[in-house]
């Protein structure tokens, strides 16, 4: 498969654009593979993408319901950022950074990572005491992070409302430079075609039905394209965890599925030029390459597996970002959609072994698992090649509710509609 | 989404709040079993379908309800007062 450059893109200009070749192929399944990874979005192909690329393992398929990201990698509003509080969440999402500041290169496909910066904005003088805690945590660990005065907000966001007669008036902001969007859709064709090149299969239009078993261990799935075997079966269905967990015989799971919905509107004139985040309800908003501002707020609030939601919340959303751009008030909203979020019970992601023989797990990624997409295949594939976590993911285990590890970084408590 | 509280009847989702997976058992309070309280504090079933949750009519009559709701669909089955709150047995 052609390397993309400059020179391959004047070359089939120059030749009509009749040569390019599909980016992955479309292989039947074969009998029996070394690994199958069941979810073909962003964090199933990283995983087969680092399995090839870290760890030698070609022989591998992975098999998705429906078509190639159309799951939560293309439903997300594409922020990416590690400005956590606590220090398993900061090391995972850090390596995740890094690995995102090089992943067009390692691809060779441009997922148009754009380091634009990520503010929140603080409302109150207790809630800048809280970033500017959060702020050093993250600076002990090596991530970069800034206080940001109304006046440095006003000149970075002139459209935002900054005076104090707003509502809510803006007090500070915490700003991490290096957070980001990316474009979600490159993020999953430029992982399918690396898995590709590199021998794996990416089986479309193939619903898992089913697990194989050998006494108590799973050694392979049933699918509507035929059962299929593998030595270690590894999942990454985000939302769909609960159905496919019962599939394996395992009724009841630290996770609660709710849909999150996301909004864009009309292309406009480059207007924020940051990801920006409100501190007095859950709003975050940034603009697209196109022009769109690309926004969503809270949870619906009751479990859902049903990719829309509401018009509460559309209502809640339309307020909040008017209540921070008085002037986008006459916008007009373009679409809106909703995805299906795998909510764990203390906001923190699972990638581990087990919980059955043959099986590796990886789930839990609530409404943050963009950004985590190329940390998550490297931490999965790492765990399926040596049976062990790396230790960026050894906390993230499936055991820690019990066992009192939990990871909240809001410190909700087991109420996954907040977290 | 509506949903008929008994008192009130049928009204819109923004009144009620939502409080959960209603097939949670919920061990006595002197009860050390700790598998029992694992798994009520923890372990939801979260089903694609039909689902059997606690909602509170807190915009209204404050009545805890018993909601059978498609989690596909969005559809609400049957409302009932919670009476009796999550089962009080405990499950060893």
């Amino acid at each position: 498969m052609a390397e993309y450059s400059a020179f391959s893109l004047l070359k089939n200009a120059l030749t009509g654009n009749k040569d390019w070749k599909p980016a992955w192929r479309k292989p039947d399944p074969k009998a029996s593979y070394d690994v199958i990874v069941i979810g073909g979005g962003g964090h199933g192909l990283s995983t087969a993408y680092y399995l090839a690329k870290e760890h030698g393992i070609t022989n591998v398929a992975v098999l998705e319901k429906g078509w190639l990201g159309s799951g939560n990698v293309g439903r997300n509003t594409t922020a990416v950022r590690s400005n956590y509080l606590l220090p398993q969440n900061t090391r995972f999402y850090e390596h995740s950074m890094k690995l995102w500041e090089n992943l067009s290169h390692d691809l060779n496909y441009n997922v148009m990572f754009s380091q634009r910066g990520c503010l929140n904005l603080a409302h109150t003088p207790a809630q800048l005491d809280d970033y500017a805690r959060r702020g050093n945590a993250m600076r002990h660990l090596g991530v970069d992070a800034d206080l940001m005065s109304v006046d440095q907000i006003k000149r970075l966001v002139p459209a935002l409302d900054v005076s104090g007669s707003a509502r809510f008036p803006v007090l500070g902001g915490l700003m991490q430079r290096r957070a980001g969007s990316a474009r979600h859709d490159a993020v999953a064709w430029g992982y399918a075609r690396g898995a590709d090149r590199r021998g794996v299969d990416i089986v479309e239009n193939c619903e898992v039905t089913g697990f194989l078993r050998d006494g108590g261990r799973i050694t392979g799935v049933s699918t509507t394209r035929g059962e299929i075997r593998a030595k270690k079966v590894a999942l990454a269905v985000a939302g769909s965890t609960g159905r496919v967990m019962q599939l394996a015989g395992i009724s009841h799971m630290p996770i609660e599925s709710h849909v999150l919905q996301a909004f864009v509107s009309e292309s406009l004139k480059p207007i924020i030029d940051t990801i920006l985040t409100f501190g007095m309800g859950h709003f975050y908003i940034s603009q697209s390459d196109k022009g769109g501002l690309v926004y969503g707020g809270d949870l619906d609030g009751y479990n859902s597996y049903a990719q829309r939601g509401s018009l509460p919340i559309v209502d809640e959303v339309m307020s909040e970002m008017v209540a921070l751009f008085p002037g986008l008030a006459r916008v007009r909203m373009l679409r809106s959609w909703g995805g299906v979020c795998d909510m764990t019970m203390d906001g923190s992601p699972i990638i581990t072994t087990g919980p059955l023989p043959g099986m590796y797990l990886n789930c839990g990624w609530c409404y943050g698992g963009f950004k985590a997409t190329p940390a998550s295949g490297w931490c999965f594939a790492h765990t399926i090649a040596k049976d062990e976590p790396h230790e960026f993911n050894a906390p993230f285990t499936l055991d820690r509710f019990y066992r009192g590890l939990v990871i909240d970084d809001k410190g909700q408590g087991a109420t996954p509609r907040l977290h | 989404m509506l949903i008929t509280c008994p008192y009130c009847g049928p009204r819109d989702v923004i009144e009620f709040t939502y409080q959960g997976d209603g097939n949670r058992e919920r061990p006595q309070p002197a009860s050390q079993n700790l598998d029992a309280w694992n798994a009520y504090v923890y372990d939801r079933l979260n089903p694609a379908g039909d689902h059997n949750e606690i909602w509170q009519h807190s915009g209204g009559c404050r009545a805890h309800l018993r909601v059978v709701r498609n989690t596909l669909t969005h559809e609400v089955l049957s409302t009932a007062f919670a009476r009796g709150g999550h089962k009080t047995e405990s499950r060893s």
